[in-house]
């Protein structure tokens, strides 16, 4: 009798690439539901146009650079992406933008740098960060949540809205961000007390947002539960925004947000379980982790209330993708039976 | 003398949902004998180490237990008979390798009678007394070597530097990859011959004792509850409070003999070091009792226990197994293959070796012969960054990152990641969602840099070697110019300053020759690798 040959390990864990970003995207679901409440169809329309785009680029793609269709389009990576780009943006958004934020997405920031595991910048804040700077009005107009939950717009008012250009009723139902409003409005020389009156309020940040922030830390909680993710990343970049604004608002709370609304606002929980976890252009020991997710939790904080834009988690993410290498070559943890780098 | 130690427990490694370790103990070891046997075919080099000097020839009758080809070299043990017969021819066969290479083997025709004659060793019966030296002689005598997978000759490690003082001396039983079980049954039905072969090995480190003499601990996996137990009978039954049993959480690899010691004592053995360097010394349960059968019965290491399992075959079982028995005849006693029997691998699923064939004999390091099915080949996918490896490696590396470079074949940033210090469990690519061989990777890059340590030794010696003929030419050129010089000095009668003059020239040209010399770089050493079990 002959055997086969082969080198061990001959066991596998049952996991596969597609399985871990499989459950990425059912984790995805509770919060992408409670957007769908808030928002109505402008939801639906983001995500069947983000995924449809991010699914027909990377098979074109795939196709151009001559790579197997089935095992790159079954690992589920373009499916995360597109996902996470679409509740990122703005619900309703025209199909165009999607269209443009998907190319620099999957065609630029994965496919040109070499595709699954070679891309050093987190594809889907590329895109987000590539549409930010070119169409900022698309991009700042949030629908109101009362307004635009679901039932108030209709199905074809969606699809207009979407594909043709704009329905006429489309500027009574948006308003700034609730994080935007802030910083306007101090900039008028209000206090957040007084801005906090307004009616975009709810009793942390924006209305719905606090639900939406939940349903995505409960489903970031169940990646780290199931191993999916390790606690490092969204630890460190919560307690860092966390320490930044507690710092700034103990000093001066009429002029700073309070860490609270900092954590409830934009994309925050968002980016603290998916974005910034995104595994290939992440740090990947554990200090490197902290550091990297700590320095996206400072960026964050210095962008959002100094800079001009409204939410700042996309440029804090790729920023922090440009130290990736120093800090993985830096951050070898202690092997056994060695000297650590600090002698420990 | 039970229990309730700590442990330092470590987060990484794998916790398996099944070992699959039940399908092999159901039953008890059965005694397979060679006596009727068509032929044994007894390698003689079974251990880590240089080859012995083969003793007799064909045509010769051996007893049982006689010795085939005794020690040469400083590491090396002796091979012995299994059974009683006639040596029908010394040649090269198939031996346990993946790519079916051959090795010299005594081809043994059984005589049927299995007869000792008097080739069996004069018993130490009082080895409570006897001399560390002479316990040491009767170990290496009877061939015996790691039986934990190692096959490093046990004399030799028990042979400890006098410098050395020990405290720990650990006992491994952990047992922990999947499928293999002959350690659990060797502790649940030979307890006290493993205990007595512990306080053998305690009387042969006595010198290298603390006042308070040194501790024995017995780590065991907690998923075999009836191998505790029996250990824990027998420790008992002896009354020594050295030794004692601690049952480990079962996470592969605890058995690794790094990971083993640093679990029972919190401390690591330095990268590049031996456990000896931290006061420890460590052997493996069935180690154990051969060094029992050695000392008391006067038995050489002749046969060990097997694991036979896996789907591929009919009745999954433990066999103690006579050295040099086919592996065919083995699986045929466990019932045959199923249909189902597709990969043949004898050692553990996480770092076994496939084998080509089952026409190879059983040798000192077969601990278990695995025969699985098909395992469906999942495709490679790029390395997403996962960090899924990092988290399960033992040792702490960043396979990931070593990986990166064992691919760019950046052997020196390869180097700088501690390959050397990985032990190649396989944890990193068993959790690897890309399914990337990963160990493949590190072999490769190993030899590679042994491949590439070996010829920059080479050149190395070549050029020390040009460079001392070199300088033996210039020294007969020297020799005879100074020669010359005499020859005119006696005939011209120079003055006292010139002879001056030309002694200082001769020892400034005696520094540079010495100079020239010393700069050529000393060839460097390689340090022997101790290989965990
Ligand atoms: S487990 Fe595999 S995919 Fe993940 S980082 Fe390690 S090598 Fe890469
Ligand atoms: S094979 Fe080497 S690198 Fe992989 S987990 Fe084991 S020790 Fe770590």
């Amino acid at each position: 009798m002959m055997f086969g040959t082969k080198t061990s390990p001959y066991m596998h864990a049952p996991q596969s690439v597609g399985q871990v970003m499989a459950q990425v995207i059912y984790a995805l679901v509770p919060g992408t539901l409670v957007l769908l409440w808030f928002f109505g169809w402008g939801v639906v329309t983001n995500l069947l146009l983000g995924l449809g785009f991010a699914l027909g680029l990377e098979a074109l793609m795939l196709k151009l650079r001559q790579r197997p269709l089935i095992p790159f389009l079954t690992d589920y990576s373009a499916l995360v992406t597109g996902w996470l780009l679409a509740v990122a943006l703005p619900p309703y958004a025209p199909w165009w933008l999607l269209l443009i934020a998907m190319v620099f997405a999957i065609v630029i920031a994965k496919h040109l740098y070499g595709g699954l595991g070679y891309n050093p910048f987190n594809p889907a804040m590329v895109g987000y960060a590539a549409v930010l700077v070119s169409f900022p009005i698309e991009m700042t107009s949030w629908p109101t949540p009362e307004l635009t939950s679901i039932g108030n717009i209709s199905l074809s008012e969606t699809l207009q809205q979407v594909f043709l250009g704009g329905i006429s009723t489309w500027d009574g139902l948006t308003q700034a961000t609730p994080l935007d409003t802030i910083k306007t409005h101090l900039r008028l020389g209000e206090t957040v007390e007084q801005i906090r009156q307004g009616q975009a309020f709810g009793w942390i940040a924006g209305q719905g947002w606090e639900w939406v922030s939940l349903a995505w830390l409960a489903g970031g909680l169940w990646l780290i539960y199931r191993k999916i993710i390790s606690w490092h990343i969204p630890v460190a970049l919560i307690a860092a925004l966390a320490g930044m604004s507690m710092m700034f608002w103990l000093i001066n709370p009429h002029s700073y947000s309070s860490p609270l609304f900092h954590l409830v606002s934009g994309a925050t929980i968002l980016g603290a379980f998916f974005i910034a976890t995104d595994p290939v252009s992440a740090s990947t020991t554990p200090l490197g982790k902290l550091l990297y997710a700590g320095g996206i939790g400072c960026f964050t904080y210095i962008i959002r209330v100094w800079g001009n834009y409204p939410d700042a988690i996309a440029f804090a993410v790729l920023i922090m993708n440009m130290a990736v290498p120093l800090l993985d070559t830096y951050t070898q943890p202690r092997v056994y039976g060695t000297k650590g780098r600090f002698g420990l | 003398m039970f229990n309730l130690r700590k442990f330092w427990q470590s987060s990484s490694g794998l916790h398996l949902k099944d070992y699959h370790k039940e399908q092999s103990t159901q039953q008890p070891v059965r005694k397979l004998t060679a006596a009727n046997a068509s032929e044994l075919v007894i390698p003689l080099q079974q251990h880590s180490g240089h080859k012995p000097k083969i003793i007799v020839k064909a045509g010769d009758f051996v007893y049982k237990g006689q010795c085939l080809a005794e020690a040469e070299g400083v590491i090396s043990v002796p091979v012995h008979a299994s059974t009683s017969g006639r040596i029908q021819a010394i040649e090269e066969r198939p031996i346990a390798h993946p790519s079916g290479l051959t090795d010299l083997c005594v081809i043994l025709i059984p005589d049927g009678q299995d007869n000792w004659g008097d080739q069996r060793l004069v018993p130490i019966k009082n080895y409570a007394e006897a001399s560390a030296t002479v316990l040491r002689e009767r170990v290496s005598q009877a061939g015996i070597v790691g039986l934990g997978g190692a096959v490093f000759p046990s004399a030799i490690k028990l042979n400890v530097p006098e410098s050395v003082q020990l405290t720990t001396l650990v006992i491994n039983g952990a047992e922990c990859e999947p499928y293999i079980t002959c350690d659990d049954l060797l502790m649940r039905e030979q307890a006290s011959e493993i205990i007595t072969g512990c306080l053998i090995m305690l009387r042969a480190l006595h010198e290298h004792a603390p006042s308070q003499g040194l501790e024995c601990l017995i780590g065991i996996e907690d998923n075999k509850p009836q191998a505790i137990q029996a250990m824990q009978v027998a420790a008992e039954h002896t009354k020594d409070t050295r030794i004692k049993i601690v049952p480990v959480p079962t996470q592969y690899p605890t058995g690794g003999e790094r990971q083993l010691i640093h679990i029972l004592t919190g401390r690591e053995v330095p990268s590049g070091r031996r456990p000896t360097d931290i006061g420890v010394l460590c052997h493996n349960v069935a180690t154990a009792r051969a060094i029992y059968q050695a000392v008391v019965l006067g038995q050489p290491l002749i046969s060990r226990y097997v694991t036979v399992t896996g789907k591929g075959v009919v009745q999954p079982q433990n066999f103690d197994v006579p050295i040099g028995l086919s592996m065919h005849t083995l699986i045929q006693a466990a019932g045959g293959y199923t249909s189902k029997a597709k990969r043949l691998i004898m050692g553990g699923s996480m770092m076994g070796v496939a084998l080509p064939t089952d026409q190879i004999p059983v040798v000192k390091a077969t601990n278990c012969l695995w025969v699985s099915e098909q395992a469906t080949e999942a495709i490679t996918l790029p390395c997403i960054r996962c960090g899924q490896c990092a988290e399960a490696c033992p040792v702490n590396l960043l396979p990931q990152q070593l990986y990166w470079h064992a691919r760019a074949r950046n052997l020196e940033k390869v180097e700088q990641h501690h390959i050397f210090d990985c032990i190649e469990c396989g944890c990193c690519a068993y959790v690897c969602p890309s399914h990337i061989p990963l160990v493949d990777y590190y072999r490769y890059a190993k030899a590679d840099i042994y491949a590439q340590r070996e010829a920059r030794e080479k050149a190395d010696l070549a050029r020390e070697r040009h460079d001392f003929h070199q300088e033996r030419l210039e020294r007969a050129k020297r020799e005879k110019a100074e020669k010359l010089a005499k020859h005119k000095e006696v005939a011209q009668t120079k003055t006292s300053q010139d002879d001056k003059q030309a002694a200082i020239q001769a020892a400034l040209e005696r520094a540079k020759a010495k100079k020239a010399q010393q700069a050529a770089p000393a060839p460097s050493a390689t340090a022997a690798e101790d290989k965990p079990a």
